[in-house]
């Protein structure tokens, strides 16, 4: 074959790999291009976190506002501390807003959901939610149930 | 009893002295600087090795992204969480087939060819005559092929996973009716770049690295009848696919931390 044909179809070859690339990463695994999309953390306590983990999603009313970016554990209170970046488009969350970790179906992944307070101020970059609802840990549903039963 | 194990250190001197020659084939044809002028070569070598084998890749991966669809779909439905199906899928194809079925077929399709071109090479005595008058062969035979798998291999991989989440969306979502937004939207909370995608392409990396590496040893070291170069192929295919199997474990067992 000529050698400037070989050139076209070994160039196509190297496109074609460049754009799987481009493929996995934008549409398998929701590579976002957009790094300056402008944000805010929050951060709230809670007693038990459950399954919760970095990247989970956080929701008010359903509708995903932010991600889970940091969890540790607070070692004077022993409580899990969970940062979360809100999205700066949704900057009117009341400060009573309260904070609880659900979980999306029987068998899927632990999130946020926020149900919005009343108050007119809202919450700020650094700023603490106060009123939290912890994970429902199975086990300890059941241990509840039995102690009632008998 | 002695003898027996005379013959235990003899296999074992064997397979050093081939793991030194190997590696110095290897080191002299890569650690030197490549030419300018050697880039023909090169473009000629990766159509060789690469282009020729996305046909046979992208169809292997179109039917084992399907099957993988089928299946999974059947054992998922009975919890009700079909939903995961693309998930499955796309971590299952990402992480380990991809780069290890392309690393099989990069084997059977491109190594194979390797050894035996130069295998017939040098039976022909075309490598000696090269070195007569003055030419390289490492640098102008083996160096070229070395780099074109090293090349190849991750393009042939991501074209592989991309064909086979392809054929999954296929299967899943248009014949047995998995909701599309759950499909994908699953896929992308699950899958991340840097700890999946870049972790599958470091792994064909190494397996293009190694199986160019075996077959261009087989092929430089056979023996140059028609017997020797049939048996040197042979060696090719068994040796690299063995060794992309292993190293995949290792591999897995290195980047995953356990």
């Amino acid at each position: 074959m000529q050698m400037r044909t070989i050139e076209i179809v070994v160039g196509t070859f190297l496109l074609a790999g460049l754009i799987s690339l481009a493929i996995l990463a934008v549409r398998v695994s929701g590579f976002t291009v957009n790094p300056d999309q402008q944000s805010y953390t929050i951060v709230a306590k809670f007693d038990n976190i459950g399954g919760l983990v970095v990247r989970s999603k956080v929701s008010i009313a359903g509708v995903i506002v932010g991600t889970v970016t940091e969890i540790r554990l607070d070692q004077r209170t022993f409580m899990a501390e969970v940062a979360m970046e809100i999205n700066s488009e949704v900057d009117e969350i009341s400060r009573d807003t309260t904070a609880a970790i659900l979980t999306d179906g029987l068998l899927g992944g632990k999130f946020i959901g926020l149900s919005i307070g009343a108050e007119e101020t809202y919450l700020k970059e650094g700023d603490e939610i106060y009123d939290t609802q912890s994970a429902i840990i199975l086990e300890e549903l059941i241990g509840k149930f039995l102690l009632n039963q008998f | 009893m002695i003898s027996s194990l005379r013959r235990v250190g003899q296999h074992v001197l064997l397979l050093l002295s081939v793991l030194g020659r190997s590696g110095e084939i290897w080191f002299q044809a890569v650690w030197r600087r490549p030419r300018i002028a050697h880039a023909p070569l090169l473009i000629r070598q990766i159509y060789q090795l690469g282009v020729l084998s996305v046909v046979i890749v992208a169809l292997s991966g179109f039917s084992i992204g399907a099957v993988l669809a089928l299946q999974g779909y059947n054992q998922l439905v009975k919890y009700g969480s079909e939903s995961a199906l693309g998930l499955g899928v796309a971590l299952v194809l990402v992480m380990e087939i991809g780069p290890v079925v392309t690393g099989l077929l990069f084997a059977g399709r491109a190594g194979s060819s390797v050894t035996a071109e130069i295998g017939l090479m040098k039976a022909t005595e075309q490598l000696s005559s090269m070195e007569m008058i003055g030419v390289d062969p490492l640098q102008r035979i083996i160096a070229p092929r070395i780099w074109a798998g090293f090349i190849s291999m991750p393009i042939l991989s991501l074209i592989f996973c991309v064909v086979g989440i392809w054929g999954a969306s296929l299967v899943g979502v248009d014949w047995l009716g998995v909701y599309e937004g759950a499909f994908w939207s699953a896929m992308q909370q699950g899958v991340d770049f840097n700890s999946h995608i870049m972790k599958g392409i470091i792994k064909s990396i190494v397996f293009g690295l190694v199986v160019t590496w075996i077959a261009v040893f087989q092929g430089y070291d056979a023996e140059p009848t028609s017997e020797g170069i049939s048996a040197a192929t042979t060696r090719t295919v068994v040796y690299s696919s063995v060794s992309v199997l292993v190293l995949d474990f290792f591999l897995t067992l290195v980047m995953f931390n356990f």
